[in-house]
């Protein structure tokens, strides 16, 4: 597994790089005269071995930004409160706005950091107290509460910036730009800031890691263990608040948002388990953070914070469309080859069926069977069928004799005979067990039959079959075929060998 | 007061009345839609519908090469119908969770709308906050003249975009309901429940761009949800939930901006923005609602079940007493002795005790207590509940005589006469319980 977590690493480096170069060019053709001037080696050596102070800063900034707001995202996704990182952010507005009035009313310099800081933590952790009590003690369901303290919130938040402008001593004109922050001005300080805090709520998630898992996947189940459930939920939400905040501040709300959402989100597509999860999540995250910044230092005229994010997006659709347990590609091709064993078994097992109503079975050589006689056992159309024969084929399973007739290969009429084995096992529990009607039996035995464990089968063979035996099972209702000129009963004995 | 009167007598009826007005077109047509998406979990979807337009905005203007407000009108619409349909692709598709299909979906769409602008941003102003948001406040200031009258173009959209979202919830409620709640069966009682939800997304869109165009952002994300969320707490009836989701995005609206101007003044500032007043106010109505919900609301849930605790509480003292009675008559309990064996608190106990003596089912001296004929008579219906329930566990249910107490102490305090009829009759009307006490008969006849 940790070898897969390299590839997965080297992977989703490899196409985002392409992808992003593309990026340019689709605003490139929207305005006829902009042109972008591809960067000089000398540009591109200065990025790649951080030369420049200023560079150094950001990329360090917001590759660690991305790692820890990655590993955190990805219990918030698990709790599906992958949005809590927009409400929160949104909610700090009135802590800010009202931090700035009452520090200012106070005589001190309102805009001063931790002032503002404090203001958005107080704020972000009553909202974080209001979606829980919203959630916890009215019935409705999370998106709602995310919803409405986003909103409250930010509304009081944009009245208290309406008084804030009216006033004289303060110069309110900087607290925008702290709600919607910009990366490349980002300074080392920031860094630090980023780099300590995200490192904290990093350590804290790794030492809650037990806890916190419980909590994402089984709440009652950890309320009956005595876990304190809602101050776990607390200490989540409070290392959200934490990273949002610290991340509003360097690079701004949407990045801050994305950066919460869209590493867990491109990592889920790669693993089942919650420990691969949050550590890919954590890579892809510091890697958005990096070639984002990396991208945005090299070519000129691309903000930092929205290349970031697009090299998380172009992350994210690889992951969804490549990802290996859970991407759309793989499960694809998964239906594809079950749909392909489905359809063998069914030809098999018709083939088999009609030969045995035929009262074939039992003879020497394999008999060659009409295909136009399979296309009344199920619905099949001719050119379905042929393809389905054409792959049989090729697996040595069956064998065209001449034009319209097909045979059973030695190895095929194994395959059919556990097949149809297998087929009338299940039928005959449902029988037996189930109480099933045994005219009903065979289309319920269709579904299950090809999904059927060998162990399974063990077990059915020694619940339903007293003496041991490797015969083929008769099957237990009257089959459907046309027996020719042989009577109809004929299904009843059509034991091989008996 | 005299702060109040003094913000109020700027007050002018065509400004704040037209101001007013818009507001309740847009907190109307916004929450009519907005049930929906509540019900369909999508609350988040203004949201992220504010933040996804910027990229059609930015290609609109590429591609008319204008500052009109058609194109742009139409750009936005189009961003965020797109919003809707990726964020649903992703959840189907991917299996993502629907926040984290929508938080994708629009920090990306914001982050190529952005950097599409930074592309243009040399030859003209293009700034998300110019462009997008207008402000309520300068609603009177832009009118068109229609069939003589002299009304805000805000006024004229807002109202042909809540007449189209009123026809359209009204034409379509029951397949709305249908699919809101359950689209699997709408999809086999033959109408198309997808095609309902693009719909939906659709208008979503329309009303949300055309809303922030003329009255800015913060009064749509929370027109979309917090009225409907509020009318939720109040009622279970679909119906009922948008005529009062409507009213209270009615009532939010006037006392928002009465409050916008008012509220700033008590402590010395001018007036403040309105629709984020607007925003705070229909917080507030939720928090009333969903305190005083008639059978959702919190304080009516607590008191429920702060009634249910002390009528256990006096059922679970008078059995106490009658089982002290039985062993020991003269001893008479008094309020420590019953809370160191019920283990229940000093002043609910206290207050439980006084409440059966003004019931006449227990009689207190010196702050000791004993049974009075009524008590003795509901101790023992109780003491028939329990055991003819401990009866039925052993006969019907199987469970084995010694984990029935537990079951039937609990059973005990929630059935009545008919119920108890019920179970003697169910239980061949034995007179003993599986312990071998008797059980006592409903009415005492002698």
């Amino acid at each position: 597994m940790r070898l897969f977590a390299m590839i997965v690493l080297l992977l989703s480096l490899c196409p985002a790089p392409a992808l992003l170069a593309a990026e340019p060019s689709i605003s490139q053709e929207s305005i006829t005269d902009r042109s972008i001037s591809l960067p000089e080696w000398k540009d591109w050596r200065r990025v790649f071995f951080l030369e420049d102070y200023n560079t150094r800063i950001v990329i360090l900034g917001t590759t660690l930004l991305g790692m820890s707001a990655g590993m955190i995202g990805s219990f918030a996704l698990l709790r599906k409160r992958a949005l809590m990182g927009d409400a929160l952010s949104h909610a700090t507005l009135p802590g800010i706005a009202l931090a700035f009035i009452l520090a200012t009313s106070l005589g001190m310099n309102g805009k001063t950091l931790p002032v503002l800081l404090s203001g958005a933590a107080i704020s972000g952790l009553l909202g974080i107290a209001s979606i829980l009590l919203i959630r916890n003690l009215t019935r409705l369901k999370e998106d709602a509460a995310l919803g409405i303290v986003l909103s409250v919130f930010f509304g009081a938040g944009v009245a208290l910036l309406g008084i804030v402008q009216q006033m004289q001593t303060g110069h309110a004109a900087g607290l925008e730009s702290f709600i919607y922050g910009k990366t490349a001005s980002m300074v080392a300080s920031d860094a630090w800031l980023i780099g300590s805090a995200g490192l904290t709520c990093m350590l804290i998630s790794i030492f809650l890691y037990k806890e916190l898992t419980l909590l994402c996947f089984d709440e009652g189940f950890a309320h009956s263990r005595g876990f304190p459930v809602v101050f776990l939920d607390m200490i989540l939400m409070g290392l959200v608040v934490v990273v949002t905040i610290i991340g509003l501040q360097a690079v701004g709300l949407i990045l801050m948002i994305s950066l919460l959402v869209i590493p867990p989100a491109a990592a889920r597509f790669w693993t089942e388990k919650i420990f691969y999860l949050s550590l890919v999540a954590t890579v892809l995250g510091a890697l958005s953070g990096m070639i984002g910044s990396a991208m945005s230092a090299i070519f000129p005229n691309l903000p930092s914070g929205a290349m970031i994010v697009l090299v998380a997006t172009s992350m994210f659709l690889v992951s969804m469309v490549f990802g290996i347990p859970r991407g759309i590609l793989i499960r694809k091709v998964r239906r594809y080859q079950l749909n392909t064993k489905v359809n063998r078994q069914h030809l098999l097992r018709s083939i088999y069926e009609y030969l045995e109503a035929h009262r074939m079975l039992a003879e020497k050589q394999i008999k060659p069977v009409p295909v136009t006689a399979l296309y009344q056992m199920r619905s099949w159309s001719p050119t379905a069928l042929h393809k389905i024969i054409r792959r049989a084929e090729q697996n040595d399973l069956i064998e065209t004799v001449s034009g319209d007739q097909i045979r059973l290969t030695p190895l095929g009429l194994t395959e059919a005979a556990r097949v149809v084995h297998e087929h009338r096992l299940w039928e005959l529990y449902l029988i037996t067990y189930a109480d099933v009607a045994s005219s009903k039996v065979d289309r319920d035995a269709d579904a299950i039959e090809h999904v059927l464990e060998p162990e399974v089968i063990a077990e059915l063979e020694a619940l339903l079959i007293q003496q041991a035996s490797s015969d083929i099972l008769a099957s237990p209702h009257t089959l459907e075929i046309d027996p020719g000129n042989t009577d109809s009963s004929v299904s009843q004995s059509g034991r091989p060998g008996s | 007061m005299n702060v109040i009167r003094e913000a109020l007598s700027q007050w002018n009826w065509y400004l704040d009345g037209w101001i007013i007005v818009a507001g309740i077109l847009c907190s109307v047509a916004t929450a009519l839609l907005g049930n929906f998406l509540v019900l369909r979990k999508m609350s988040m979807l203004g949201d992220a519908i504010t933040h996804a337009i910027l990229p059609g905005l930015a290609a609109a203007f590429f591609i008319s090469d204008s500052r009109s407000s058609l194109p742009m009108f139409v750009g936005a619409v189009i961003a965020g119908i797109l919003t809707a349909l990726f964020t649903e692709w992703i959840r189907s598709f991917g299996k993502v969770d629907e926040g984290a299909a929508m938080g994708v979906v629009f920090t990306s769409l914001f982050a190529l709308g952005l950097v599409m602008i930074v592309q243009a941003a040399d030859h003209v102003d293009l700034d998300p906050g110019c462009v997008l948001y207008g402000a309520i406040e300068l609603t009177p200031l832009d009118t068109v003249l229609i069939a003589g009258w002299e009304i805000p173009r805000v006024v004229a959209v807002l109202s042909i975009v809540l007449l189209i979202n009123l026809l359209f919830v009204i034409c379509f409620f029951k397949e709305l309901k249908l699919s809101s709640f359950d689209p699997a069966l709408a999809t086999t009682t033959g109408f198309n429940a997808t095609l309902i939800h693009y719909t939906l997304m659709t208008l979503v869109a329309i009303t949300a761009v055309a809303s922030f165009e003329t009255v800015g952002n913060i009064l749509v994300v929370a027109m979309f949800v917090v009225p409907p969320a509020a009318a939720y707490m109040l009622t279970d009836r679909l119906g009922r939930m948008i005529v009062i989701s409507v009213i209270l995005a009615v009532i939010a609206a006037i006392t928002g901006h009465i409050s916008a101007i008012t509220v700033p003044h008590w402590f010395g500032y001018g007036s403040t923005s309105t629709a984020g007043m607007m925003a705070v106010a229909a917080g507030l109505l939720f928090v009333l609602a969903a305190l005083s919900g008639p059978r959702h609301g919190i304080l009516v849930i607590f008191v429920r079940r702060q009634f249910l605790a002390w009528k256990i509480l006096a059922e679970d003292i008078i059995a106490l007493m009658y089982r002290i009675e039985e062993r020991d008559p003269d001893l008479k309990p008094d309020a420590g002795y019953l809370r160191e064996i019920l283990f229940s608190r000093a002043w609910p106990t206290r207050l439980t005790l006084y409440y059966l003596t003004h019931q006449n089912q227990i009689a207190g001296s010196d702050g000791q207590f004993e049974l009075t004929e009524a008590g003795r008579d509901r101790e023992r219906q109780l003491v028939r509940s329990h055991r003819l329930w401990e009866h039925y566990l052993v006969e019907h249910a199987g469970m084995s005589t010694e984990t029935i107490h537990r079951q039937a102490e609990r059973l005990e305090h929630f059935t009545d006469r008919q119920l108890r009829e019920k179970l003697n009759e169910d239980t061949n009307e034995t007179d003993q319980d599986p312990h071998g006490s008797p059980i006592p008969p409903e009415e005492l006849t002698n």
